[in-house]
């Protein structure tokens, strides 16, 4: 009942925000057209404009950008069923990023086990952004969310200090990966035309099948789920609440991590230098949200949100301002927002459809009804 | 004779089952008219539609002798209908007035004008004597006080028709006896009201007559004057009821539970338990008389170890727990049914199941190297809700929050007792339930004295301290004011020393 009702949320927070869009593209004067044939092609190369046909390399890319989201949606919403909000994930790509880069040229090792020590370290890098505002707010009560937004302009800094100093780089990036530490694999590019598709993907996995075991089936997810749903209540059961706190926050900052380590060696293959925030981690909560902080609905949203994002260089060629996937993007957050009011909304057209009824067969009377 | 509010035949159907069947409830004009009925019994559900909040399935209702249709709280309220709810809808931070105002707030050249409202408040306190001052803020004033200003709020939207939802629930014996004036004073003022609750004394004490529901049939209206409390018992739960605890007076063995010279600081850093000791045998049950506020949850929570003693010492069985961990603590022998079942007895948003398992879940059987064992939790959880008759919509896989609270209650004594602990401390286990579930709560509570533990009893219901406890040790602002054998005391005495009037000499105790 919850699950089919927050299911039902996000699809229209979806279709609502496609509609802004659209209504925002007929009043600028443009064919909103281009928005879904945009899209279309992002995810599978085919475009009726123009009548080309299906090229996978689209698919490839879409589900490169898809990756980062993903891993930073499982991160936000790792913490969040802890009661947490890791609004660090920011910063925890990043410095997973640059372990990962780190690792990758300062230590050479054999192909393969590079690899994974590399990325792995990009994780390590997150579970220790993580840790410290976890550590933080079990240990003083300092509130993870401040904490977090310090760390994020540590992490950017951080990055960028490193980088330049790593041996090979420029003044912006860093020299590129060795073979034996790229995630690049020829065999994904080439059955997907030569996409940046890598195996980063394997991991991607990996981290999907873990969030939902430890989750849904050990005794550590029943007790991060218990400290989430009900502090006291897990403090009155026994349970180590600040213990899970920490435990949380570490595995939620390794998620982010991982996608940052995949970004780097698997997307771009070097290190860079940033001046901004790329946003990974702000997208990763408003991909926990839409997907409800389920594996599945994370999933999901990941892919929608990677495909606004592959479908805006794409609206861009056609003359259509790449900003109506920004705006789409954030409609979808607000709409998500909103769910208590269009909770509202939705009750009242059942109510109404009740009414609307002579004989009273009702059946679909809010939960609360059956207790009295 | 006429009538306020008359539901006639009203009947209401949920999904899969039917919460009012046929029901006939009239209540005359200035008069209290009491709505009696288990937890379940479909009391809330006639009154939300009432209320407007539900329609009925069939059905009429009448307002002063008129048809009407109500489809919103907003027509209740138009209809001068208003409901005192169980749990109260203030806002701490606001005043008393700005609370009373919310919503409809009395302007002067478009700003609020407090001091107009408050004005008319303070008439309206005066008139039905309710003694609140308009300018208190809503967190510095007691529940009673609280309840009171939920009455303004509706006497200040002019309603007459006045619902309250089991308004004793939360209230001291003092304070209940001051309701039971205010309503009085209300009924003679020309107010009609409607009254839910469970609590028979009560309704024999403040009400003219009482509809009684049971499983959403309705089984009758009695005048009250002239029906005993045993008979509206039998009425409700459809069976003879046995008032009295059946308890054989018993020899208590050793020390199971000594805490010597205990001080504990509460929720504001000050010491809200002082200098306590207490000692209890096994094969007794030792109650903690006291009034709300006087140190109860703090004993509470430095005992389980959800609060840390500033100084003293807990020994279990012999050994100091002082500063063990709560799971520690449940591990050497302690069990704890908590004051507050949705703060601290359940994950409400967890299904039964998964809240059977809440101490032992990482644990053999329910858990294997990591994982949760789904078939040993459902086996668990299907035998204590057999065991202990807990009921509810879909068996273990219900969510505990749509749970009544009876049963919320029946599945922790469940977990509780089951694990058979050499303590077990019960914090209010009755609170906000009816006969048939007191009854079976106290019968366990009684059977676990019986096979030889230490019981101890913190709860604000004197019948309950009185009826289940063998030694009584009294509780007055955070001291121990007074310890009794319970067979050689009673109520009077009993409030003496709770109120502090009476002060508890030294050899009193042990």
């Amino acid at each position: 009942m919850k699950n089919k009702s927050t299911l039902t949320i996000s699809l229209l927070a979806i279709v609502l925000g496609i509609l802004v869009g659209v209504l925002i593209m007929i009043a600028t004067g443009q064919n909103p057209i281009a928005l879904f044939n945009a899209l279309l092609r992002g995810a599978t190369g085919i475009d009726l404009m123009r009548g080309t046909g299906v090229n996978l390399r689209y698919l490839g890319e879409f589900i490169v950008q898809s990756m980062p989201l993903i891993l930073t949606g499982l991160s936000v919403a790792f913490a969040y069923r802890t009661g947490l909000f890791n609004i660090g994930a920011e910063g925890q790509f990043m410095v997973g990023g640059c372990a990962a880069i780190s690792v990758a040229i300062l230590f050479p090792m054999p192909p393969v086990i590079h690899m994974i020590v590399a990325v792995l370290a990009g994780a390590l890098a997150g579970a220790l952004w993580g840790f410290l505002p976890g550590f933080l707010k079990s240990k003083f009560n300092l509130h993870e969310v401040v904490i977090c937004i310090m760390m994020n302009y540590i992490g950017m800094y951080a990055n960028n200090y490193i980088i330049v100093h790593l041996p090979g780089s420029t003044t912006t990036i860093t020299a590129n990966a060795p073979q034996t530490a790229s995630l690049s694999s020829e065999f994904l590019r080439s059955i997907t035309n030569h996409s940046r598709l890598n195996w980063g993907i394997i991991f991607l996995i990996i981290a999907v099948l873990a969030y939902w075991f430890i989750i849904e089936k050990t005794s550590f997810g029943y007790s991060l789920r218990a400290t989430g749903f009900n502090k006291d209540g897990a403090q009155y059961a026994g349970m180590k609440v600040n213990r899970n706190i920490v435990y949380s926050m570490m595995i939620a900052g390794a998620l982010a991590g991982l996608a940052g380590a995949i970004s780097v060696l698997g997307t771009f293959n070097y290190g860079r230098v940033l001046s901004a925030f790329e946003s990974y981690g702000f997208d990763g909560i408003a991909v926990a949200l839409t997907g409800a902080c389920n594996v599945i609905g994370i999933v999901l949203s990941g892919l929608l949100f990677g495909l606004l994002k592959v479908a805006q260089p794409l609206l861009q060629i056609v003359g259509t301002p790449k900003e109506i996937g920004e705006i789409i993007s954030a409609s979808i957050v607000l709409f998500v927002a909103m769910q208590y009011g269009i909770r509202i909304v939705l009750n009242h057209f059942k109510t109404r459809k009740k009414e609307n009824r002579t004989i009273d067969t009702d059946q679909t009377v809010s939960k609360e009804g059956v207790k009295s | 004779m006429t009538y306020a509010v008359e539901l006639l035949n009203i009947t209401k159907d949920f999904p899969g089952i039917r919460a009012n069947d046929n029901v006939t409830v009239r209540l005359k004009e200035g008069t209290i008219h009491a709505l009696l009925g288990e937890n379940g019994a479909g009391k809330s559900t006639l009154m939300s539609i009432l209320f407007g909040l539900y329609q009925p399935t069939s059905g009429h209702i009448k307002v002063n002798g008129q048809e009407v249709k109500i489809n919103d709280p907003n027509d209740a309220t138009a209809l001068g209908i208003g409901m005192v709810h169980q749990h109260f809808k203030l806002i701490e931070c606001f005043t008393v007035t700005e609370n009373i105002i919310l919503g409809m707030e009395p302007t002067k050249y478009g700003m609020v004008d407090v001091k107009r409202a408050a004005k008319e408040i303070a008439e309206l306190s005066k008139k039905f004597g309710l003694n609140v001052d308009p300018y208190a803020k809503i967190s510095d004033i007691t529940v009673g006080m609280q309840q009171r200003v939920e009455i303004l709020k509706m006497l200040y939207r002019n309603a007459n028709i006045l619902i309250f939802d089991e308004p004793t629930a939360v209230l001291t014996p003092q304070e209940i006896e001051d309701l039971m004036q205010i309503m009085r004073r209300l009924v003679s003022e020309g107010k009609s009201i409607l009254l839910i609750t469970h609590k028979l004394k009560e309704i024999k004490e403040v009400a003219d007559e009482c509809s009684v529901l049971r499983r959403g049939k309705y089984i009758g209206t009695v005048d009250v004057a002239s029906t005993t409390e045993k008979e509206m018992a039998e009425m409700m739960v459809g069976r003879e009821v046995n008032f009295k605890i059946e308890k054989e007076e018993k020899e208590a063995g050793q020390v199971v539970l000594d805490v010597q010279h205990l001080n504990v600081k509460n929720a504001k850093g000050v010491l809200g338990l002082k200098d306590f000791s207490l000692q209890v045998r096994a094969g007794e049950i030792v109650g903690i008389a006291g009034i709300d506020g006087n140190g109860q949850t703090e004993l509470a929570h430095a005992l389980s170890g959800l609060a840390k003693a500033e100084s003293g010492t807990i020994l279990l069985n012999g050994e100091d727990i002082t500063k063990a961990t709560v799971r520690q603590r449940f591990d050497k022998g302690m069990g704890h049914i908590p004051e507050d079942r949705h703060k601290h007895g359940l994950i409400l948003d967890f299904t039964l199941k998964e809240n059977m398992i809440i101490h032992e879940y990482d644990r053999a059987p329910y858990c294997k190297g990591t994982m949760i064992q789904q078939k040993e939790m459902d086996r668990y959880a299907q035998h204590l809700i057999d065991e202990f008759d807990v009921r509810s919509g879909e068996g273990i896989d219900s969510l505990t929050r749509s749970m009544s609270g009876g049963n919320q209650q029946k599945a922790i004594i469940a977990r509780e007792i089951d694990r058979s602990p050499d303590l077990l401390m019960v914090v209010q286990p009755t609170r906000g339930l009816d006969v048939g579930a007191i009854e079976y709560i106290h019968k366990r509570i009684v059977e676990e004295r019986d096979k030889g533990k230490a019981v101890l009893l913190i709860s604000f219901e004197l019948d309950e301290i009185l009826g289940l406890s063998d030694q009584i040790v009294v509780l007055f602002d955070g001291h121990r004011n007074g310890s009794m054998k319970a067979s050689e005391t009673n109520e009077n005495e009993l409030g003496l020393y709770m109120s502090g009037s009476k002060k508890g000499s030294e050899q009193h105790e042990e």
